[in-house]
């Protein structure tokens, strides 16, 4: 991958925010976010594309998507 | 929603829905609703999971199918205070003050002190009569009157859901609903993780 223009995205959660109810999980097409011990949800850079279906579901809104650097 | 098949907890919403219904003709159903307090608080306290919220609970799935599929929702943002931690416990707080109060009115009645009030109580405010879903009980009146309490909290908070939904996401209950915060809490707390 060809760092520069083509940045990768990825749902990045803020977890102090986060009410774990799992709203997100349910839409990932990719099952890449699941809940942690029931306290916040957790993304799984590999596998997130960064679509957004998690932050548009959110009820909470703590879901960002944002351009990850490097990978 | 492409490798997300349905399983049969995705109907849940269906208990939820006619747990509802079934309290406008017989009050004593609303008993059932105790389910929906100690399953999660079972899950959270055994296992450390909220899988009740993030799988069985058909009242969330109630709101996301009402406020999303049929779109009945702004879905707009909730404003930053309502996801506060102290909005969030301090409704818990106050849900739980109230809820007491229920239990010691029906303590009232079972003690003889207090007659039956055949009353659904909306938004801790707003007395409903309701007369109509009561056909005695082979108990004691205490029995009905817990019913008649529970049903007015599980109301309460369908009505509070609904209205949040309408205004924000449709699933903005979720935000400060007080198991949805209780069961996170022990979560955190069983995992020794203080955030
Ligand atoms: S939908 Fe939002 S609040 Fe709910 S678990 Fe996912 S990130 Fe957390
Ligand atoms: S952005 Fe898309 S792929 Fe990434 S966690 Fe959210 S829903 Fe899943
Ligand atoms: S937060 Fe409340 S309404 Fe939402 S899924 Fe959990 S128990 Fe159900």
């Amino acid at each position: 991958m060809p760092d520069g223009k083509r940045k990768r995205k990825k749902a990045k959660v803020d977890v102090s925010l986060c009410v774990a109810c799992g709203c997100c999980v349910k839409v990932c097409p990719l099952s890449a976010i699941q809940i942690y011990k029931g306290i916040y949800a957790l993304v799984d850079p590999k596998t997130c594309v960064g679509c957004g279906k998690c932050a548009a579901e959110c009820p909470a809104s703590v879901i960002e998507i944002k351009e990850e650097p490097n990978t | 929603m492409k490798n997300q098949k349905k399983h049969w907890y995705d109907f849940l919403w269906i208990a939820s829905l006619t747990y509802l219904i079934l309290g406008f003709f017989n009050i004593l159903f609303a008993w059932l609703g105790l389910l929906c307090f100690f399953i999660p608080l079972l899950i959270s306290f055994g296992k450390g999971t909220k899988s009740y919220c993030n799988r069985y609970c058909g009242r969330g799935q109630l709101f996301g199918l009402i406020g999303g599929r049929f779109g009945l929702s702004r879905k707009k943002d909730v404003p930053r205070w309502m996801k506060s931690k102290g909005f969030r416990y301090g409704f818990l707080v106050f849900f739980f003050l109230m809820f007491f109060v229920m239990l010691w009115n029906t303590y009232l009645v079972f003690s003889g002190a207090q007659d039956l009030k055949q009353v659904v109580t909306l938004l801790w405010t707003f007395k409903l009569p309701w007369q109509w879903a009561y056909h005695g009980t082979l108990f004691h009146d205490g029995v009905a009157q817990f019913a008649f309490g529970f049903y007015s909290v599980m109301l309460t908070s369908t009505v509070l859901g609904l209205v949040t939904m309408v205004l924000f996401k449709p699933r903005s209950w979720c935000v400060y609903c007080p198991m949805g915060t209780m069961t996170q809490l022990i979560c955190r707390v069983k995992s020794g993780k203080d955030r």
